[in-house]
Parts: structure tokens; sequence; C-alpha cells
């Protein structure tokens, strides 16, 4: 590979990175916070899609693709709630009810959105941050969208909400130690219903993104997966925001490094370059998985802890 | 995981749908006395701008032969779904001609229904069939689509300043590799030094990676594309963004693109489906097995976009005038590109030859690799 040739897929891994996270990102922030609260909802990919979805056939009907956000946004809410309200039944498995969740926002999603896989609907503005460069590759990469910028700000403002104010703590004490939460006179499950739905609302988000910004169309497949790998990240994160920030960047060029490497001619074993999102994930789980101190980061009312 | 409620499971499972069938099947058979019922199976969405949306245009074509009636259901799953679809259609609509259009669909499901209806006449759009292991009412029809990504060829190596040209496909298989290999000849037949760089994605349909493909390919500075996925639209309407030309697949993506669109290949199922419905219709047999390309009037070019210099219109209609004389694509001498001798020099391979239905090389000028 040729000096010029690192240099394109540097580039193309650090375009992809900024890119492809945005879903990555929206999603294990919602998740995260979610989690944090001491609920797991693995229907964020089905979320994810109907987010899409939603958003999509807003901004086709209404001309305004920050309607169609909004509207993503808040279908995302509904069904983190109506998951959040189901839970709270007793005797209720949330990691049962998020794979229900997974399959009935999928498939709502494909049943409304038949209509709207041929029309093209009106996309989000980009943010042309690098105009002033003069290397067209870099002012390419750095045409942003604006829910990227939204998204980073929001990995902060949580972390922020996290440590410093009195709902973040609400929050974290209910997912840590329910009965403790109780005796605080917290309603525990109050606080999972609100966490779950917002953490929904987030997602929603992620798949607006999808479908108005990148790749920008509906269709059936346009997830793939997205949503399930986000939810994974959050552990790799060890709950922190800012790490969710950090590894939906490293998701998203892992994800451009296959197109990348047989853009400039290493063309051999492209099957393993493409699986490599799919490969560190694997890896990420078995890495942190195994280990003590990942357990200690993690909320102690996860039902996957307990 | 596609939606699974649609009409006829609906119908089924309700109390409501046992009066419902039983006069939908009624009418059925009124209807049937006077009319040939066609039904037509799709995996995908029919306005998927891909694969689904070339039989449905096609589907269209065949409601206006006089006498048929077309029963159609979209998002049926190579699954059991096939069989219940395909059975409804026989029992609920009096279907006797059967159209399954997707791979998965052959084997077993339109084996096992034609043997359980052996009056009902059931074709697929490929080559699977053979006499000798099928029902003598299955059989095949396949449009040859390399003849047309030959023409996108010739258009794309015309259209294309740097002769830096790229290809997104999906699978490294016969089928795609001879549309790539099909496409790098006609692209070289007006650009000598024309060369193609080729991503595979690893599946028909992903669209983000498609996407990223686009973007990638951008990047290393093609100012042409052309893709062979089952719906080129994401790949299209981002290569537009990125001010770069782009070929259609399947379908016609020309409204996707209005600033960069050259040209596209296209499947021309209409002739089979208007000519079977038409045999049927006079009460001829129906051919098990149907394929052709230009020849045939099989396959066809997306109407030429802004991004179609006048040159490469003029040297892709003068190549469409040759296939349809039958004048071969694979003209020797021909190298793969490891350099070894796929046609010697002086010789030529028909467009229906034999040994290109197991193409497991890329020809010369293809920056790419089969694993």
């Amino acid at each position: 590979m040729t000096d010029t040739g690192v240099i394109t897929v540097l580039i193309a891994l650090l375009a992809g990175a900024i890119r492809v996270s945005t879903p990555f990102l929206f999603v294990s922030l919602g998740e995260c916070l979610t989690e944090k609260s001491g609920r797991v909802n693995l229907g964020l990919e089905g979320t994810l899609v109907l987010g899409a979805m939603v958003a999509f056939a807003i901004s086709y009907h209404s001309g305004s693709p920050w309607l169609g956000v909004a509207a993503a946004a808040g279908a995302g809410f509904l069904m983190g709630a109506l998951h959040g309200a189901i839970c709270r039944l007793p005797r209720v498995n949330d990691i049962a009810i998020g794979i229900a969740m997974m399959s009935f926002g999928t498939g709502l999603a494909l049943f409304l959105g038949k209509p709207y896989i041929q029309p093209s609907a009106p996309r989000l503005p980009s943010l042309p941050l690098g105009d002033w460069l003069d290397m067209p590759a870099l002012a390419q990469m750095l045409d942003v969208s604006p829910l990227f910028l939204v998204g980073l700000a929001l990995a902060f403002l949580l972390d922020w909400v996290f440590r410093n104010t009195r709902a973040g703590l609400i929050v974290r004490v209910t997912g840590d130690d329910a009965a403790a939460a109780r005796a605080l006179g917290i309603g525990v499950d109050r606080v999972r219903l609100f966490a779950t739905a917002l953490g929904g609302a987030s997602a929603g988000v992620g798949g607006a993104f999808l479908s108005l910004y990148y790749p920008g169309s509906w269709n059936e497949g346009l997830s793939s997966g997205q949503g399930l790998m986000a939810v994974a990240l959050v552990i790799f994160a060890r709950w922190q925001p800012r790490r969710c920030l950090l590894a939906s960047l490293f998701f998203g060029a892992a994800s451009a490094l296959g197109p990348a490497l047989q853009s400039v001619g290493i063309t051999a074993g492209y099957y393993f370059l493409n699986a490599a999102p799919y490969v560190l994930t694997l890896l990420i789980m078995a890495g942190s998985g195994s280990a003590r101190r990942a357990a200690q980061y993690a909320p102690g009312e996860l039902s996957i802890n307990r | 995981m596609t939606a699974a409620i649609n009409r006829r499971s609906l119908l089924k499972s309700t109390a409501f749908g046992a009066a419902a069938l039983a006069s939908a099947s009624w009418a059925g058979r009124a209807r049937a006395a006077e009319n040939l019922v066609v039904g037509v199976v799709y995996v995908g969405p029919r306005g998927d701008f891909g694969w689904s949306q070339s039989h449905a245009t096609a589907v269209e074509a065949l409601k206006k032969v006089p006498g048929v009636t077309v029963v159609e259901e979209e998002n049926v799953p190579e699954t059991l779904a096939v069989s219940n679809t395909m059975r409804s259609m026989i029992e609920l609509d009096g279907a006797k001609l059967i159209f399954g259009a997707s791979f998965g669909y052959f084997n077993p499901f339109m084996i096992d229904m034609a043997k359980q209806y052996p009056d009902v006449q059931f074709r697929h759009p490929t080559t699977l069939w053979s006499a000798d292991k099928h029902p003598a009412n299955l059989g095949g029809y396949f449009a040859y689509l390399d003849q047309a990504h030959y023409v996108d060829g010739v258009a794309a190596g015309l259209s294309s300043k740097t002769g830096k040209i790229g290809y997104i496909a999906a699978k490294p298989i016969s089928l795609v590799l001879r549309n790539i290999n099909s496409f790098m000849l006609g692209a070289r037949l007006g650009n000598p030094n024309a060369t193609v760089k080729l991503i595979f994605t690893g599946d028909w349909s992903l669209p983000v990676r498609e996407a990223e493909a686009a973007n990638a390919l951008a990047g290393a500075g093609c100012d042409v594309v052309a893709c062979h996925v089952d719906s080129p639209k994401v790949i299209v309407e981002t290569l537009e963004r990125r001010g770069v030309k782009s070929c259609g697949h399947n379908a016609s993506q020309a409204s996707l693109a209005p600033k960069g669109f050259i040209t596209g290949a296209e499947n021309k199922y209409e002739t089979i489906y208007k000519g079977f419905a038409e045999a049927l219709v006079k009460g001829e047999k129906l051919p098990n097995v149907a394929v052709g390309g230009y020849d045939k009037d099989m396959v066809t070019n997306t109407a030429y976009g802004a991004g179609a210099t006048e040159e490469a219109r003029r040297a892709a209609d003068a190549a469409i005038a040759a296939l349809k004389t039958g004048k071969p694509i694979f003209v020797g001498p021909i190298n793969d590109n490891k350099g070894n001798v796929i046609v010697a020099a002086g010789s030529s391979l028909g467009n229906y030859a034999p040994e290109l239905e197991t193409t497991n090389y890329l020809v010369e000028g293809v920056e790419g690799s089969v694993t």
C-alpha cells in the first residue's frame, strides 16, 4: 500500500467514524440511561427501526425533517414507556419483554412503512464544517450532521447529569439498590419507566438519523443490527456516557474498514474485514465479560447481574 | 424479519375470515371460468427500486393483457410462507400461472407446489429447472443482464473523465462476476485505459455499508460507479450527493440522480410475463425454459440520464444494436486480472456460452478479488 493509500484509508476511517457512529451513539446513550436505572431494554433495535420509519414518513408528509426527528423521538418514547409499563407488572422479565419489543418494533415499522420505501423524503441538512479547508477529502469528512453534534453534546450532558445532579443521583441509586431507593422515598418503578421511555426516545432519534441523513432512505434492511450492537456497546463502555461516545466512534470506523480497504486495492479477505464490527463486538464482550472489574461498574439492580 | 401480517393469514385466522373465505372462493371460481388468473409472488416490496420492482414493472404491463387478472403478494419470505401464498392464490383466486420471483422459492417450495397442483404452471426466474429432475409444469425464465451491464460499461467508460470507475457488488457468485466482467469489457471498448475498482459488500441489502462503499469509491477518486445489489437506491442517491456519476441495476433509478445518472441494466420480464399469459389465453403450451438477452428482448437499458455524454450515448446505442444481432461480448484476447488467459486471441465466447455460467474470475482491469 502506498502512502496515499494509507492516507485515503485513514481519512475514510475517520469519515466513517463520524458518518456511521451517530445511530450507535443515540442508542447506546439511551440504553445507558435505562440500564443505570436498573433495567435492560433489548428492544432498542426495534425502536431504532420504528424511529427510522416514523421520521421518514413524517418528513415525507410534512416536508420538515426536523418534525420527523421529533416524531421519531416521540415514537421511541412511547415504545420505551410501553416496555417500562409492562416491566412494572409483577414477575415480568425485562430481557424477555425487550426481545418481544424488538420484534414488535421491527414488525410494526415494516408493516406501516411499506408505502415509504419508494418515495424520497426531505433529508436533514448537513453542516459543512470543513469548507475552509483546501482538501476536498477532509472537507467531505467534516461535512457533519447536526444530529451528530447533538449526540456529542448529549453524551457530555448525560455524564454531567449522572455525576452532578439530583436527578442523576436518583437514577443511579434506583439502579444500584432498589431497597435503598425505596427507603429514600423514591418511586423505583416510576424512575425506571421514565428512564426507559427517555432511552427509547434517544434510540428513536438514532433511527431518524438513519432514514433522514445517512444512508438517508427507508427500507427494511436499514439497521442491519446496529441497535443490538449498540446495546452490547454499553457494557463495553462500562455504563459511562463519555465512553459510549468513544465506543460509537470506534464502531463507526470499524464499519468503514471493509469498503475503505477494498477501495485502495486491499481486496483479499473482505468478508473478514466486513465482519470487523461484529468480530469487535465478540472480542469486547469476551474481554469485558470475564473481568470482575467490568461487573463492578455495572448497576447493581441489572437482572443480568443478579 | 418480514411482517407476518398479511391479508391471507389474517383472513384465515379470524372467525370473520371463515365467512369471507367462502365468498372469496366463490368469486374466485366465477372469475376463473372466464379469465386467466396469474399469481405473482415477490420477496420484497414492489417499489424497492430494485429486483422486486423489475418484476412489478413487468406485471403492470401484464395487467393490460385482455382476459388476464393478476393477483400479487409482496414481502413473502423464502419459507413455507411461499407455499401458503401460492396455495391460496390457486385455491382462492383460481390462478393457473404462478411466477415466484425469488431465488429461494424454488427448492423445495415451488417444486412441491408443482407436484401438488399438476394443472397449474409454475415459473421461476432462474435456470435451475431441469427436465429429468423437476415436474413438467414447472420451469424457468432468465434474463441475461450481463448484456445490459456491458452496455452500461460502454457508456460508463466514455462518460468517465479519469477512467477510474467503481463497482459495488453484493456477493462474488458467478452471476455477479459475469456482470462485472461484461461491464469491464464494455468500459475498455471505448476507453482502453479504464480500470474498475470493485467493492463487495457481502450481502444483497446492506444500506449502510452500500453507502460507505459509495463514499469510499468517491474518496478513492472514481468519477463513475456502477453496482449490482438488490436495490441500488442508497448507492445512486449517495453518489449523486457526492457528485459522482452512476449506473443502475435491475430497475430504473434515473429519477434518483437527475444530474449524474448515465444508464442502467434493467430486466425486461415484461416479454416473458406477457408472452406466457398470451400463450395460455390462446391455449398454447408454455416453454419450460425461456432465456435471453437483447436478442430476445429480455433486457434493456434505462434511458440515458444527464451523466451520459453524447459520445457515450452513440457508442452504447451501437453496442445495443450489435447485441441484438448476437455479436459476442467475450472476444479474445481476454485475460483475468491475475494474468491467466480466459479467451485466446482470435477466438470468442458466445453470449450464451455454458463456460460463462461458471465464471469464477475477474477480467483484466478490475481491481478486486473473488475471495
